[in-house]
């Protein structure tokens, strides 16, 4: 069953790209260039000519933006998960931030810190922030009662109900926070590098358009879904050795 | 030993308030072993919560070894009746007995503690399992057995096996027994079912409706140890058993218990 379930998985998709192939094979087309040459074009620009110029840079803000916002976040919504007055105050605050766009602050960040990576990294962590931000709020907030009563009973200090029983019983919901943030953080790395950028994944893409390599452009674009992917496989990786005990039970209450 | 004097407890204020605990006043002895039974509704939990310290009394107070209680006190553990969420569920159980001591003694002091505690309930050799892979009893073992080996002087219980089937229950009523029997602790058991409270009890103490007061205080001489046979055959059994459901179901009614002196 679960080879079967595999095989599914990966034929699948193996079909689909010998079908793009064929199809795109005799291709004309200025626009949509033969899937065979976007893989040579990608083989020659990212392994590994490009890797160090344009890939290294992109990962370096995308993990900065993403770690400060994961730190922010969870800091900040551990502290008003726990208080509900702030959290009241707090509120309203946190929304309206939360509907400004982004990209509505890219002319801000740049003019105040530069074109170089601060920029970019204030605005993946300004977009990623919250998610996390809200789910480990909601998560803390909502921490059983009587998980937090028998913490008290047997006198737990502050610091070992933080780290052992409020932490771990909003992970779930921090989990799934980290997880919309980390897709949001790909989108912003590469809208923040197509505006004032001089290197960058986002950057190639907008280069290689303008300079009509358009075969170069969609490698670049492949690379993004090839991250993307290989990011959220990394990141249920994790998750699944994180909350085993969440997984376990959850099948155990069924 | 603990003392519950004038207390009561009135949740929320002006028209809305509602009063759970009217006058609670009774005394345990250091070594007894006393059960709270009432109606259900009438504020046991709520009284439980109150001498534990968790919630603090509106009027009156608790004294535990002639000291005010004003939180958790370190001579007390208590049993929540949901050991689903009394439990952590990320901790194994090994470790969910473990995590109350993590400040005392040394690790393999606490690993001897543990390891006895999960030997007296009867739980050795499940200390990696995680308590979501055991049954609602065995889970409840857990809890009891973290209660025991944060070494209390009293172990309060909150109708701890309210929700386990009825040949678990009367297997961890025996438990108990045999816990306090070896452990020579003071425990005082909530709980709204008459059979359990006589069958376990040197002392019931009967609730009333709310507003909740004590509405009586009932020696139960039955001989130990007791056995959920032979104990439940005594005519005294039966007679204790009646006038406590007696006192809980019909308030009006109750004369002295026939038979018991």
């Amino acid at each position: 069953m679960n080879a079967k379930k595999l095989a599914l998985e990966i034929v699948t998709p193996l079909l689909v790209i010998a079908l793009i192939w064929w199809w795109t094979s005799g291709a004309e087309s200025y626009y949509y260039p033969p899937l065979g040459d976007i893989f040579r074009a990608f083989a020659d620009t990212w392994v590994f000519e490009r890797f160090s110029a344009d890939v290294l840079p992109s990962l370096g803000r995308l993990a900065a933006g993403y770690v400060i916002a994961a730190v922010l976040g969870i800091a900040l919504g551990v502290v008003l998960g726990r208080q509900p007055t702030l959290r009241r105050m707090a509120t309203p605050i946190v929304e309206f931030l939360r509907a400004i766009p982004a990209p509505a602050l890219i002319p801000f960040a740049i003019l105040v810190l530069g074109v170089e990576n601060d920029a970019k990294i204030f605005l993946i962590a300004v977009v990623c922030v919250f998610p996390i931000l809200l789910n480990t709020i909601d998560g803390v907030a909502g921490v059983e009662p009587t998980l937090l009563d028998t913490t008290r009973v047997y006198r737990i200090g502050r610091l070992d109900r933080l780290r052992y029983v409020v932490l771990p019983a909003a992970a779930p919901q921090i989990f799934a926070g980290l997880r919309t943030s980390l897709s949001l953080s790909l989108i912003l790395m590469v809208i923040s590098e197509m505006v004032a950028s001089s290197n960058g994944i986002g950057y190639f893409i907008l280069q290689s358009q303008r300079s009509f390599a358009i075969t170069e452009m969609w490698s670049g674009i492949l690379l993004l879904g090839l991250l993307g992917y290989l990011f959220n496989a990394v990141f249920t990786l994790v998750e699944r050795r994180v909350l085993a005990w969440h997984i376990g039970a959850r099948a155990g209450a069924q | 030993m603990l003392r519950v004097d004038h207390l009561s407890k009135t949740y929320g204020s002006g028209a809305t308030a509602t009063q759970a605990i009217k006058d609670l006043s009774f005394e345990i002895q250091a070594g007894e072993f006393v059960c709270i039974v009432g109606p259900s509704g009438c504020g046991k939990t709520t009284l439980l919560k109150t001498m534990s310290g968790l919630l603090e009394p509106t009027s009156g107070t608790v004294e535990l070894g002639g000291k005010r209680v004003t939180g958790p006190p370190e001579q007390m553990a208590l049993v929540f009746q949901d050991y689903s969420r009394s439990l952590y569920p990320w901790m194994t159980v090994a470790a969910n007995v473990e995590f109350p001591l993590r400040k005392r003694g040394s690790k393999t002091e606490r690993r001897g503690a543990v390891a006895q505690a999960l030997e007296s309930v009867g739980l050795d050799g499940f200390g990696d399992k995680y308590p979501w892979q055991l049954s609602g009893g065995m889970q409840q073992r857990v809890a009891i057995a973290r209660g025991l080996a944060y070494r209390p002087e009293i172990l309060l219980m909150d109708e701890p096996f309210a929700s386990v089937d009825a040949q678990t229950r009367a297997d961890l009523e025996d438990l108990v027994l045999k816990i306090r029997h070896d452990y020579g602790v003071t425990i005082l058991f909530v709980t709204h079912d008459i059979d359990e409270s006589v069958y376990l009890a040197d002392r019931v103490v009967i609730l009333s409706q709310r507003p909740t007061v004590v509405q009586e205080t009932l020696d139960v001489p039955l001989p130990r140890p007791r056995d959920q046979v032979a104990t439940k055959e005594l005519p005294e059994f039966a007679h204790l058993r009646a006038h406590v459901y007696r006192a809980i179901k019909r308030p009006d009614s109750v004369a002295a218990p026939a038979g018991v002196a």
